[in-house]
């Protein structure tokens, strides 16, 4: 019943929102969200003691074999509470600002929750794909509403690549529906069965292409930096911090477990089109001049890494990644966070405009270089032990692999002290001389950031403990 | 059987009403009472064919699946009356024969949903077009609507004079008119009859508009009245691929005789979604954007035929629901604009949020976004043909013309939404409103509970 509350709250509170007026779609924004960080944390203490009882199942369409099957893993559990962690984020630091249609906004916001948690706890694959489609629609309308100039075509862009993508998965989903046994399309059947391997050869890149599309991967990435620049910030913070994770834990949740041959079969293409990504992203984000492209690009190179390790298909590796999409989405929103009060302050994002903010705002220079140390994985913050789990299986799978991965890291460290050297060290100017520091809301959520950033650095455990029973079931299966 | 002689008599009753009767407004209530009628002495019917057809002289057969479709196209008519019944008063004086011409044409779809005999489908196709030839002509001063009914009736009448060559050539190899008897599975086809078939798939992708035999539609779509183009281009096309479906699957579905037509029928269908979805990329006006998409959508329904199982059977009539609701919308709602063109839709949602929401919802549903009618419409059709086993490829298809039609469908969203304007709008009352409050819900009903209409197949 937890489970169904996650999905519930949010809907619920969505459409009220946009019947409010004034500060109450506010309000209700920060109560429901609230109210889903306290039901996921209660969800991962019933997780420990009884997980059997995170499940929901109610009938559906039973002349399809589909039921409406909710439920929880340690994944899910970790999913669930980032993706509430993020909406109260997002939802603290936007507090002081006044959207246009503000009840519309909070009301798409919300509802986009709703649909993400959706996707995190199916276990039933048409369920799956329609909350997959359904996170997508919000989202579509928020960017396009309140985006940038050339925000139209970009999410129309955006749109049509990701849905493109998840029309293949359903033609897998299909296909796969129709081989199983008792006509079902719970994931149970779907993983017990076993496919035959020619057919999985093909399976395979419906489903990676679906998925590739949304984390992103080179080569399906040309939606993303437009995507990113052009959304308004508090939905680029979603985008990248929980939306991106759909594509991961697609592959974690319904790629591998189903499809086990042919993603060993092409576990070495996919790990290289993932290295080609890293460093290619890596590279542009050297030279990038507009902030938001640059970390909109050193978050390409990030899911690179991650998706990477997937494929790598060890223990190890799972519980690196799974660890790392929870700090990953918590670091990433960070750094957008500080975006946002950086453009609210100057209005602008090009860097060569910015410079010498330490000195202006002292409290946001030293977040943001948490944060950004953070990001590049130093020890002691939360970014370590996730990336030191992905290499070490990376390098159990093939050294060169990881060799070349590796480099990913150092270019990250070279690309990410040049921005914090760019905004906020060096000469000031006249834009840059008029900011002021931190409003309280946004160190507020800064702080909050920081403090899981440094407790899930010096002790990850319970994070490891959390995903380790999914990342044993799954590499068993592989 | 009850909706074929309900609808009859309601065409010949209302045509006298015409005589009697001045007011508009009360011949439109007359024939939404008619039309109730026939929807529930259509339903009446159905416990007594639940377990098994009803044969009438070796001429009809009353099937469950025959009773369910009238239900869905008796069902969308309601639902066009309640929404652009007033609209009829515009194209011309005589009122009460346009509403006299639609029943007709649903008689005819009657028979079409349960003709057991090739003359039946015969007389099916021709009732169901006849009318149409007419309404597409109904505004008498206007060129284009001339135009279009004269080409309509000049390639209606060709098509139909190669459906009964079809026919002719089947009973030659047959020996018989009876649906159920021609007996054409058997080891070797005779190649008669396999001439018979060629000739008949042609006719019928005629009447549906499937590519190669599609050059009508845009014409007569784009000059008849807009509201009869909302008719004809949902609820008289279902029926053409109802009665598609129901000669197939009788006489030539199973065993070695399907080959002989499935792959000509594959590439009828490839070609219609490709085609239709293309051509609809370059259109400026939305009328004839719905013109294009009405043969997008029809290869989609193809795709039943060619699957030729009972998924496709599920998947036609979903199909038929939700694209004649879906498409039923839009068009009410673009009468009520100005201007035909993109452009007339600019900033449509903060001058009239509520029509505007039904739009995107409509067309949500028929790009196939899940919790619309439209995604499981689409969905049955698809798995029908993936169950097929050998059309794979045609699915493929399917899937890139789908991710096209995103991009016409939405650019009447974007500009709704997205785009700035001043569209010019109709008044619109109360009870308009509400039909549109009543069709959208019935889209999201059908999106999240399909089964709500096929747990009566």
């Amino acid at each position: 019943m937890l489970t169904v509350l996650l999905i519930l709250i949010p809907f619920i509170a969505g459409l009220i929102a946009f019947g409010l007026k004034g500060s109450g779609p506010k309000v209700l924004g920060m109560i429901s969200s609230l109210a889903t960080v306290v039901i996921a944390i209660g969800s991962w203490c019933r997780f420990r003691t009884a997980p059997d009882s995170l499940n929901f199942v109610a009938n559906w369409i039973p002349q399809l074999g589909s039921q409406f099957h909710v439920g929880l893993d340690g994944m899910g559990v970790m999913l669930c509470l980032l993706t509430a962690i993020a909406s109260l984020l997002v939802f603290i630091t936007i507090y002081n600002r006044n959207y246009e249609k503000a009840n519309v906004f909070y009301g798409l916001m919300l509802l986009s929750q709703a649909g993400l948690t959706g996707v995190f706890t199916a276990f039933d694959a048409l369920q799956f794909y329609i909350f997959w489609e359904l996170a997508l629609i919000p989202v579509y309308f928020l960017c396009s509403l309140w985006g940038g100039e050339k925000r139209i075509a970009v999410t129309f862009k955006f749109f049509v690549y990701t849905f493109l993508g998840s029309l293949l998965m359903l033609i897998g989903i299909i296909y796969l529906y129709s081989q199983t046994p008792d006509h079902s399309f719970s994931w149970a059947s779907f993983t017990s069965m076993q496919v035959n391997p020619e057919d999985q050869k093909w399976l395979f890149w419906l489903f990676f292409v679906a998925f590739a599309i949304k984390m992103p991967v080179f080569p399906f990435h040309t939606w993303q930096p437009d995507t990113y620049e052009q959304s308004p910030t508090p939905v680029t913070m979603i985008l990248s911090g929980v939306m991106v994770k759909m594509g991961l834990f697609g592959v974690i949740r319904w790629l591998l477990p189903v499809l086990p041959q042919g993603a060993a079969m092409w576990s070495d293409v996919a790990i290289v089109l993932c290295i080609i990504g890293i460093i290619y992203a890596s590279c542009i984000a050297m030279v990038q001049n507009d902030l938001k492209r640059l970390i909109a690009y050193s978050s390409i190179a990030h899911i690179g890494l991650m998706c990477a390790a997937i494929f790598a298909n060890n223990e190890q590796s799972l519980q690196g990644i799974m660890v790392q999409m929870f700090n990953h989405g918590i670091n990433i929103i960070g750094l957008w966070i500080i975006v946002e009060v950086i453009q609210n302050r100057l209005g602008i994002k090009n860097l060569d405009q910015m410079g010498g903010m330490a000195q202006k705002a002292p409290r946001m220079a030293i977040f943001l270089v948490i944060i950004s140390l953070a990001n590049i994985g130093l020890p002691l913050t939360n970014g370590f032990i996730g990336e030191f789990l992905m290499f070490s299986g990376l390098f159990q799978y093939n050294h060169w692999f990881m060799a070349f991965a590796g480099l990913g890291i150092i270019l990250s460290a070279v690309y990410t002290l040049g921005m914090i050297q760019k905004v906020i060290f060096g000469e000031g100017n006249e834009l840059t001389a008029t900011t002021t520091d931190l409003q309280p809301g946004e160190t507020l959520a800064l702080s909050l950031v920081v403090i899981m950033i440094i407790v899930l650095g010096v002790y990850p455990k319970p994070m490891l403990d959390l995903v380790s029973g999914t990342s044993e079931v799954v590499s068993k299966l592989f | 059987m009850n909706a074929l002689i309900s609808t009859a008599l309601s065409g010949v009753v209302l045509m006298f009403v015409g005589l009697f009767v001045r007011n508009k407004q009360h011949i439109k209530f007359f024939a939404i009472a008619a039309i109730l009628i026939a929807f529930i002495a259509n339903l009446a019917q159905y416990p007594a064919v639940e377990h098994g057809g009803y044969i009438m002289y070796g001429m009809i057969e009353v099937t469950k699946f025959g009773v369910l479709f009238n239900a869905v196209a008796l069902g969308a008519t309601l639902l066009y009356f309640l929404l652009s019944g007033s609209e009829f008063e515009k194209v011309g004086e005589h009122v009460a024969d346009y509403f006299a011409l639609i029943f007709f044409i649903l008689a005819g779809i009657s028979l079409a949903t349960s003709f057991s005999n090739l003359l039946m489908l015969f007389l099916a196709i021709e009732i169901m077009s006849i009318p149409q030839y007419i309404l597409a002509g109904a505004d008498k001063k206007s060129l284009k609507s001339n135009e279009a009914s004269l080409k309509y009736f000049l390639m209606g009448s060709f098509s139909t004079g190669i459906l009964l060559m079809g026919i002719t050539l089947i009973y030659g190899a047959a020996g018989t008119f009876d649906i159920s008897g021609l007996g054409l599975g058997a080891e070797s086809v005779h190649p008669l009859a396999l001439c018979g078939i060629i000739l008949m798939v042609f006719a019928l992708a005629f009447k549906v508009s499937a590519v190669p035999f599609h050059f009508w539609t845009p014409d007569v779509y784009d000059g008849s009245p807009t509201v009869f183009t909302s008719f004809m281009s949902t609820v008289v096309k279902a029926g053409g691929f109802v009665a598609f479906l129901r000669m197939f699957h009788s006489s030539f579905a199973g065993g070695n005789i399907s080959e002989h037509w499935t792959l000509i029928l594959s590439i009828i269908t490839a070609a219609t979604l490709v085609l239709g979805n293309f051509s609809a990329v370059f259109q400026q006006s939305v009328k004839r954007m719905l013109a294009y998409s009405s043969i997008a959508q029809a290869g989609f329904m193809l795709f039943a035929i060619v699957a030729m199982n009972n998924r496709g059977a599920e998947g036609i009539i979903l199909y038929a629901a939700a694209y004649s609701i879906a498409t039923i919308g839009v068009f009410a709602v673009l009468m009520k604009l100005k201007d035909y063109t993109f452009e007339g839709f600019n900033g449509l949602a903060r001058k009239q949020p509520l029509l505007a929401g039904a739009v995107a919802v409509f067309l949500f549903s028929l790009a196939g976004i899940p919790v619309t009618a439209g995604f499981f419409a689409k969905y049955f059709v698809l798995s029908a043909a993936i169950e097929h086993g050998h059309i794979l490829w045609l699915v493929l298809i399917a899937v890139l013309c789908a991710a096209i039609s995103v991009y016409y469908y939405f650019r009447v969203i974007i500009a709704m939404y997205f785009k700035q304007g001043e569209p010019e709008v109709e008044a619109v009352s109360g009870g308009f409103k509400a039909a549109l409050v009543l069709a959208i819900a019935l889209v999201l009903v059908l999106g999240l509970f399909p089964n709500l209409l096929l747990c009566w197949l």
